[in-house]
Formats: structure tokens, C-alpha cells, sequence
């Protein structure tokens, strides 16, 4: 940092300029728009000049849209609460599942446990449409369709292997010694499991939460074919603002800085588990 | 009396399936006596670690028993074993202190907070580490940590005290420094050690066995003193002492009275019948092809010797050593006074009966030491 010239630290300052303008831009637009009417967004040539409205929001907030049409229902808030119980509670149980699961692939090497990794972690690899129309039928059939419970389940596809492996590769870095010496010192495994590697691997575990509700809370299709309107979250449920009348794009827009606002916020508190969790060897010696 | 606190019997390892994986431990079996220090002594992946893992309950016996204090142990959790261990990747735990570190080994042993703490600046005090006892692992040395794990496993009162190279971090001052306390604390509270180390010196201070291992097998469990006069083994015999014992191939034969041993390059050891001991004769003259071995300092120059021609000569400071051609190979001798040797001279040298090592070329195994059979 100190060896750079002042001529190196101004294209410095410039490049970090235009990334930022490049990645932000399209949220900095969409949050304009939710404080527009359909009438100021659509106007040729654009502008940043207007005059800012809380309708969309207070549409959103209240349920009810008022279009050309007339008055519409729509269930904004109830969606934006499944997201948030869908996205947790898969989180949840991918964490009570997977930690455990990533801790014996990382320290017990037995026959076939490579293969069962890779076969885990191939789950993400399948297009999710293929997996759908089967796992459609056979949830009807046992009754799981449109419930939370088996949405939670088919989440677990998203979940589940992000958080195993990503766990897994922190385990692994945790020297086993470490371990072998506070067991050695009269502690039995299940202890030494939950007080040397659970908060050594801590930094990781946050990460891989983090990155599996944030990839939870983005799903669609899974939600899409399986949920009907009550149990939809906001990716699926900002559909109902393409209505008869238009497309409602103030309201998308404030839809969409409701919706990714809880995980910005997320992202923000915990950026400095991030950051650590994701850049390795927080636990070298 | 003494009590055994340690048996191993014909135990095994083999990191994979068992006859097929690689086999780092063969068929060990040795016995440790209470309240003694014995170094495990052998080049690099002979196997110690993963022995010292076995007894501790880290890696399963493929074969074999273990008995700890007279229970058999292995097949128990490590808890269960009650040993301590000092490992050779320090592995102290980076959240807590280095005190933090130190003290929970005694967590579990119902310790009073006063006593801890007591017991903690003991120790480290005797390692030299007390200034760096509120600093965090990492943030101090290679050599910090190692004493500071060693002061982890000494703290224990445990049956038995594994050290997986306790000390081979140090500067050579600090080290004979702290060999010296660490003997006398060991001692002093009737701790049974098993030491691994690289450094034989450390292991001829220290210890009252030394076992010696090869390849996973163990080639000799005997007192420092029986393993440099009596090696059981070629192995052994070049492997402990420095600098290592010279060995050449001769050939036995019996010319009248006299037993002639000609080493290559036309050298010819002539010897009395009285030399060897008779059934170490008839082995001998029965094989013909034998090794034979002297360790350095047994090596003398004088009248009526072998010729050798001078290769190095080097005054390390307290004593010469001497290289030199000869018999086909290279003959290395040590001395207390400076040698005014050059190089390319010729000089004379004896290799006395009583400071003879025969060796069975086949099986390397030690036919006699001296006068005396092996
Ligand atoms: N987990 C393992 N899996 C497979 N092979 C192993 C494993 N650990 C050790 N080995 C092998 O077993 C042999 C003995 O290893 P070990 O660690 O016991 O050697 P060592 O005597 O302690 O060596 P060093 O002096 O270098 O520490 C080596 O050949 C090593 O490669
Ligand atoms: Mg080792």
C-alpha cells in the first residue's frame, strides 16, 4: 500500500470509480424508480429530475393496487415473509444438516466418502427443470405440494451442498492436532467438536449461511412450480405486477428494494465474516 | 520392582487396508519402565509419529495390542488413556492465550484456579516462555510455540508423556539449556516420557533407553551406553553415533594361526585366533563375506597399520576429523589434537581387535562387538 506512487493511487481511485458506477448503477436506478409513477419512468428521454412519490411503496405495504383497471389484491408482504421463513429455515436446516455431514467427510476418510461428496455436490449441477416435473408428481402424491415443509425440502438442493462443501474446506483446514490435543486433555469427541472446531470453522459456517440464504432467497423456479400464491416468495410473487393493465414498474421496483434490502443488510453486518470466512486460512498458525 | 507402564506388542500400522496400505509400523513390540525417558531415534518417516499417534489413540492398531499402566488400551478413546503429548505441529489452539493453552490441559483434572495458575508459571518458567504467556499462538515464533505446547503436555499428571520433538525448534544453547530442566523435571515428579528427537545427543542426555527404528520396524531398544558399544545391527551401528562408524566388506580367511580379513583394494587385517571368540570364528570363516565396523575415535594412526591416504582434514575446535582413502571406500577418524595432516599424505592406520564390529552382510545383523560375541 505505502509503495504505491501518487500517480499509481489516482488510476487506482478511477478504476475502483467505474467498477463501483458499474456494478451500482442498476441499483441506484431501480431505487429512483421506486419513488416514480409509470408515467415519469417510461418518459423519453429519461431523467434524474422528479418528483418523488411513496405510492408504490404504500401500495405495496398496504396490499392494495390501485391501476387503470381498478383496485387490485396483492399479496406483497405475504410474499416477502415466505421468503424470509423459506430462506431461513432452509438455511437452518442445511446448517443442523450439513455441518455435522461436512465435519465427516473432512475428518473420517472412508470407503465410498469421496464419491458421496461429489454425488452431494452434483446435486447443484443438474438443471433444476429436470428434477422438477417428477419431484411435481411425487409431491402431489404424498401430500408435500404446496407446503412449506416441502419447499423447504427441495431448497436443501440449493442449500445443502453450498454449505457441506463450503464447511467442508474449513474442517479440513483446521490442523487435526489442534483437536487431537484438547481431546487428549480428558475432553470426549462431541465436546471437542463443539468447542475447538465449531468456533474455529465459525468464520466459514457464517460464510456458507450467508451465501446459501442469499442464493435461497433468489429462487424461482422451484417456488414458481411448486407454491401456489399463498406460499410464494417475492421472486415469484413480483409477477402479479405484470397485470392486465401494464407492467407496474414503480412498483416492481420498490418490490425489489423491499425484497433485496433484509439481504443487502445482511451482507453489510456480516461483511467482515465474509471477507474473512471467504479469503481462507483464518485458523493458520 | 519395576512397574511397566507402557507395552506394546507386535503392534502394527498400516495407513490403508491392512496388507495392502503402507505399512509405517512393523511388528513392535518394547516395553517402557515407570519413571523412565526413553528416545524414539530414526530417520525422517521410519514411523515414530505414527506410533506415538497409536499409543495415544489418534490412529486405530492395524495389529497388535497396547497396555497402558497394565490396561489395555487400545481400542479405548483417547480420554480414556490418560496420556499427554506434545505434538509436533504445536497445534495450540488460536482463540485462548498461550496460559489459556497451557492451563486447559488441566481443565479436566478438577484443578483448583490458585493451583493452575501455580503450575503454569511453573513450567513456564522452567521453558523460558513466561513473557509470552498473555500473547496469542499466533503471534509468537516456531520455537515459542513448541515450548509452549511442550509445557501443555508437561503440565499433565498422565501415565504416560508422549513428546513428538519437543525441542526442534531451539538454538543449540537454549536447547542443552532446557534438556538439562526437562530431565530433572521429568525425574524429579517420577514421569514416564517417550521423546521422539533427531538430535542423538539429546537423546544420549536424556534418555535411559533409546530405541531405535528403521522402516517401521525397531532395530534395537537397549541403554545409550549397550547401543553405541554393542549395536545390534548394521543399521543401528551407522545410524547412532557421530560421525557415523566406518564399515567395509572384508573377506574371512584362516592362514595358520592367524585370521586374515582382506578388505578391497588389496588391504589385508591381519589378526591372532585369540581376536574373536571361537564360535564367532567358525561364523565367520563359515560366511566369509562379512562387514566389519569402527567407530572413529577407534580408529588410531601408527606404525604397522593399513595405508590410507588423506582426503580432509578438519580441527573443528575441540577435536580433528580425518578423512581418508581407503580399502576402496572412505575411512573417517576423530581425534582430540589438532592433526597436521595434508591432504593427498599417506598415513597408517589400525583398527584394533578390541574396537572391531563384525556384521553378517546378509541379514546385517551383529556377529560380534570386540572380543565378545554379539
Ligand atoms: N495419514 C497417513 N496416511 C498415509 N501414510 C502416512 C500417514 N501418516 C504417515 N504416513 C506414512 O507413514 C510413514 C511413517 O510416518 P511417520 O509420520 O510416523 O514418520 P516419522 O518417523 O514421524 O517421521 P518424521 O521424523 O519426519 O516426523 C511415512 O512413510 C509416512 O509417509
Ligand atoms: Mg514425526
Amino acid at each position: 500500500m505505502d509503495t504505491m506512487s501518487p500517480l499509481e493511487r489516482v488510476l487506482r481511485g478511477i478504476a475502483i470509480t467505474l467498477v463501483i458506477l458499474f456494478f451500482m448503477f442498476p441499483i441506484f436506478w431501480i431505487f429512483l424508480m421506486s419513488f416514480q409513477t409509470n408515467e415519469t419512468i417510461l418518459r423519453v428521454p429519461p431523467s434524474i429530475v422528479f418528483e418523488p412519490t411513496i405510492a408504490n411503496y404504500q401500495a405495496l405495504l398496504t396490499g392494495r393496487l390501485e391501476t387503470a383497471a381498478g383496485t387490485l389484491e396483492i399479496r406483497f408482504m405475504r410474499n416477502l415473509f415466505n421468503s424470509l421463513f423459506l430462506s431461513t429455515a432452509s438455511v437452518a436446516l442445511a446448517l443442523v444438516l450439513g455441518i455435522p455431514a461436512a465435519y465427516a467427510f473432512a475428518r473420517l476418510k472412508f470407503r465410498g466418502s469421496e464419491e458421496i461428496a461429489f454425488t452431494l455436490l452434483s446435486f447443484r449441477f443438474a438443471p433444476p427443470l429436470l428434477v422438477l416435473l417428477p419431484l411435481v408428481i411425487y409431491f402431489q402424491q404424498i401430500g408435500l405440494a404446496n407446503t412449506y415443509i416441502g419447499l423447504i425440502w427441495v431448497y436443501q438442493l440449493i442449500c445443502l451442498p453450498l454449505i457441506l462443501w463450503i464447511v467442508r474446506g474449513y474442517f479440513e483446514d483446521i490442523p487435526a492436532d489442534i483437536e487431537h490435543a484438547y481431546r487428549i486433555a480428558g475432553h470426549r469427541w462431541f465436546t471437542t467438536f463443539r468447542k475447538v472446531a465449531l468456533p474455529l470453522a465459525g468464520p466459514g459456517i457464517a460464510a456458507a449461511g450467508l451465501l446459501a440464504f442469499i442464493f435461497a432467497w433468489n429462487n424461482f423456479i422451484f417456488a414458481l412450480v411448486l407454491a401456489s400464491a399463498d406460499k410464494q416468495p417475492v421472486t415469484v410473487g413480483a409477477l402479479a405486477f405484470v397485470t392486465a393493465s401494464g407492467i407496474q414498474f414503480g412498483q416492481i421496483a420498490a418490490a425489489i428494494v423491499l425484497s433485496i434490502a433484509p439481504v443487502f443488510a445482511l451482507a453489510l453486518y456480516a461483511q467482515r465474516y465474509l471477507v474473512e470466512g471467504l479469503s481462507l486460512g483464518a485458523v493458520k498458525g | 520392582m519395576t512397574e511397566t507402564t507402557l507395552r506394546l506388542e507386535n503392534v502394527d500400522k498400516f495407513y490403508g487396508p491392512i496388507g495392502r496400505g503402507v505399512h509405517a509400523v512393523k511388528d513392535v513390540s518394547m516395553r517402557v519402565d515407570r519413571g523412565d525417558i526413553v528416545a524414539l531415534l530414526g530417520s525422517s518417516g521410519c514411523g515414530k509419529t505414527s506410533t506415538l499417534r497409536m499409543i495415544a489413540g489418534f490412529e486405530a492398531v492395524s495389529r497388535g495390542a497396547i497396555y497402558i499402566a497394565g490396561r489395555q488400551v487400545h481400542t479405548l478413546p483417547p480420554v480414556k488413556r490418560n496420556v499427554a503429548m506434545a505434538f509436533e505441529g504445536y497445534s495450540l489452539y488460536p482463540p485462548l492465550t498461550v496460559r489459556e493453552n497451557i492451563a486447559f490441559a488441566l481443565k479436566s483434572s478438577r484443578a483448583r484456579a490458585p493451583e493452575v495458575a501455580a503450575r503454569v508459571d511453573e513450567v513456564a518458567a522452567m521453558l523460558e516462555i513466561t513473557n509470552i504467556l498473555d500473547r496469542y499462538p499466533n503471534s509468537i515464533s516456531g520455537g515459542q510455540q513448541q515450548r509452549a505446547s511442550l509445557a501443555r503436555a508437561l503440565i499433565r499428571d498422565a501415565d504416560l508423556h508422549l513428546l513428538d520433538e519437543p525441542m526442534g525448534q531451539l538454538e543449540p544453547q537454549l536447547r542443552t539449556l532446557l534438556r538439562g530442566r526437562l530431565k530433572h523435571f521429568i525425574k524429579e515428579r517420577g514421569l514416564t516420557a517417550i521423546l521422539v528427537t533427531h538430535d542423538q545427543t539429546e537423546a544420549n542426555a536424556l534418555a535411559d533407553k533409546i530405541a531405535v527404528m528403521e522402516a517401521g520396524e525397531l532395530q534395537q531398544y537397549a541403554s545409550p551406553a549397550e547401543i553405541k558399544e554393542r549395536p545390534a545391527n548394521l543399521f543401528t551401528g551407522t545410524f547412532v553415533g557421530e560421525p557415523p562408524m566406518n564399515v567395509f566388506p572384508a573377506t574371512a580367511s584362516h592362514l595358520g594361526d592367524r585370521i586374515h580379513l582382506d578388505l578391497e583394494g588389496g588391504l589385508d587385517l591381519v589378526y591372532p585366533e585369540s581376536a574373536f571368540a571361537p564360535t564367532v570364528r567358525a561364523a565367520m570363516l563359515a560366511r566369509r563375506q562379512v562387514m566389519i565396523g569402527v567407530r572413529p575415535y577407534a580408529v588410531r594412526r601408527g606404525e604397522g597399520g593399513a595405508t590410507a591416504t588423506v582426503l580432509a582434514n578438519q580441527w573443528l575446535g575441540d577435536q580433528s576429523h580425518i578423512a581418508a582413502r581407503f580399502a576402496g571406500g572412505t575411512i573417517v577418524l576423530v581425534e582430540h589434537d589438532r592433526a597436521a595432516l595434508q591432504e593427498g599424505e599417506r598415513i597408517a592406520v589400525r583398527l584394533a581387535p578390541d574396537d572391531l564390529h563384525i556384521f553378517d552382510p546378509e541379514t546385517g545383523c551383529a556377529m560380534s562387538h570386540g572380543r565378545e560375541a554379539a
